[in-house]
């Protein structure tokens, strides 16, 4: 085994390890589990924006939605439906997969700022529906009235509601799923094409990759996995919010990304755990947060556009 | 029901001519510079207070008149400081950037000047409604319109007949060979920037004149305007002022049979257009890919 691999199988490790051991390390830092379990998720989707942003080179800036999609899919099935935690997570990652399938096959041709737009305004359309659909959804107010439901192991019955612990490990679980397949795919001939789409474009369009079709499979691919980060995050606050499908929401998705580091897999984790716990502390000591994280955007922008894992390879190079 | 049709039809026209206020600024920016402003909406908001702020001393007359200058001047400091570095760039960094400018606006005006809205005083002559039937047509609405109207002629016209604007329609279609004939793009761009916010900035006053100001004011026009140069057709100024009065006046006329959906009518058309003519009613083709 080559030095290079080594050093890449010891990262992660490390990465596994502070994961599977975050409820224990994080409470004598003066964290609590459920910031753990959410920085899990909402890395989860900052990880399936850069999965499109990052490996394809396609700016959405409107995948709140589909992220917010899930939520809601989740929440329904859990309200009307069944009350079954595994079948709300499908439901609401095909929620979101399906929609994005769908406004995926207007959007693919446009490129550059033009496709920002499109996803942005596209992105807006369900924010209206969930704010406006008050029967359904409770519009301004959110859906609420429903809760995780315990998981049924067979022989035992796992509690995910009242015990924070088993929660996290649970979500865990469903972020490693969600994550290996991203991995997969990024592996696969197919994911080696999306980076190629990345770096030339046109050059992949010659070499006769079809260019529409790759992006918009992988938009879609994004679009389910935002659908599942965005079911988990319904599971974590018993609540689905309409904000969480505003564009705003968008661009903090692509924050962390950017801000972790865009080209490595794992630096949207690192950022979506920097700005979720910078926005924690913000938000409790001052309420004028909002400027900070604007300042934030701008400094970030300016001074470290790599982020804070580019920033790191680079001062080490 | 003619007078309610007339009254939406009327409303859908005033929104619509603050659409295209804001979408002509915002697609000169986007057309030369390939720089989405979400900030656009905050430059209106800063145009609106300072209208606010100088009204006592200038009236509003002066206030009309000092206010949007006064707003481009800050745009061309923020392209000069932050923007700049950013053309070389992916347009990804740009959008952030002006995104968190956004909230850095929304959250400074809250802090200087307070949550509340605050009315901006309009000469008494312009507040009266002009007919007891028409109720709703009031001075300030016909000449909020008119304003507009110059507005928007005397951009057509700084386009087409001055040098500035040759320039900047020359660059929109080539920016590297306006480049190579010798002419300062940095400035042409920071010119054609102070334009777009100098427009953000008159509509700030005019708005702050109808619906007095908030700080959230700017984020809920930017969306329209948006749609307003996708359906349009991205890189064409007329499409845009075509977009913005054609969703103002959909959104108005919806407001009467379907109230709900008057915001939604406008992303439906987005997604009619771009289904049967994705460059957008007056867009060049190849323009937006």
């Amino acid at each position: 085994m080559s030095a290079v691999q080594t050093r890449k199988l010891i990262v992660l490790a490390a990465i596994w390890a502070t994961l599977l051991l975050a409820p224990y390390w994080m409470i004598p830092l003066g964290g609590y589990t459920a910031l753990a379990t959410r920085v899990l998720v909402l890395g989860l989707a900052a990880m399936s924006v850069n999965f499109l942003l990052g490996f394809t080179g396609v700016l959405s800036f409107g995948h709140a939605a589909y992220f917010g999609l899930g939520a809601y899919g989740a929440g329904l099935t859990l309200k009307f439906l069944a009350p079954s935690t595994p079948l709300a997570l499908v439901l609401g990652m095909l929620l979101g997969g399906l929609c994005g399938a769908i406004l995926g096959t207007l959007i693919v041709r446009r490129r550059g700022v033009y496709f920002a737009m499109v996803t942005i305004a596209f992105g807006q359309v369900f924010y209206y529906i969930a704010f406006q659909w008050s029967s359904l959804t409770g519009g301004d107010d959110g859906l609420r009235g429903f809760s995780r439901q315990p998981i049924d192991l067979g022989l035992f019955k796992l509690d995910i509601l009242s015990n924070a612990n088993n929660f996290y490990y649970f979500v865990l679980f469903c972020f490693a799923l969600v994550a290996g397949a991203m991995a997969f795919i990024l592996r696969s001939p197919f994911g080696r094409t999306m980076i190629a789409i990345r770096e030339n474009e046109r050059r992949a369009r010659f070499l006769g990759i079809p260019v529409e079709r790759h992006i918009w499979i992988a938009f879609t691919l994004s679009c389910f996995f935002m659908g599942f980060a965005g079911a988990l995050y319904a599971l974590v606050n018993n609540f689905a919010d309409p904000r969480g499908l505003h564009y705003s929401q968008s661009g903090d998705f692509v924050m962390m990304a950017v801000m972790g580091g865009m080209r490595s897999f794992w630096g949207p984790l690192l950022g979506a755990a920097v700005f979720v716990v910078l926005q924690d502390y913000l938000s409790s000591i001052t309420v004028n947060w909002m400027s900070f994280v604007g300042l934030l955007f701008v400094l970030v922008v300016l001074f470290f556009p790599r982020g804070l894992l580019g920033f790191l390879q680079r001062s080490k190079a | 029901m003619t007078q309610l049709l007339l009254f939406n039809v009327t409303n859908g026209l005033i929104i619509g001519a603050f659409y295209v206020l804001m979408a002509l600024g915002l697609s000169l920016i986007l057309n030369l510079s390939n720089v989405i402003n979400f900030a656009h909406g905050g430059f209106l908001v800063i145009g609106g207070y300072i209208a606010y702020t100088i009204t006592p001393y200038v009236g509003f007359w002066g206030a009309l008149l000092v206010a949007p200058p006064l707003t481009a001047v800050i745009g061309l400091v923020v392209e000069r400081v932050l923007i700049r570095p950013l053309y070389g760039r992916d347009p990804l960094y740009s959008l952030l950037l002006t995104f968190g400018m956004a909230f850095i606006i929304e959250d400074g005006t809250r802090f200087i000047w307070g949550p509340q809205g605050k009315p901006v005083t309009i000469p008494a002559f312009l507040a009266q409604p002009l007919s007891n039937d028409l109720f709703f047509i009031t001075g300030y609405r016909l000449f909020m319109v008119a304003v507009v109207m110059i507005a928007v002629a005397l951009l057509f016209l700084l386009l087409r007949h001055t040098r500035l604007g040759i320039r900047i329609r020359a660059g929109t279609l080539d920016l590297e060979t306006v480049a190579a004939l010798g002419i300062n793009v940095q400035m042409l761009r920071s010119l054609n920037f102070a334009v777009g916010i100098y427009l953000a900035g008159l509509s700030g006053v005019l708005a702050a004149g109808q619906l007095g100001l908030e700080p959230t004011m700017g984020t809920g026009l930017l969306m329209p305007s948006f749609i307003a140069i996708i359906v349009g057709g991205i890189g064409s100024l007329p499409g845009t002022l075509v977009g913005g009065l054609l969703i103002g006046v959909a959104s108005g006329l919806t407001a009467v049979f379907l109230p709900a959906a008057s915001e939604a009518v406008i992303y439906v058309m987005m997604a009619v257009v771009l289904l049967l003519r994705p460059r957008g009613l007056f867009g060049e083709e190849g323009m937006m890919s």
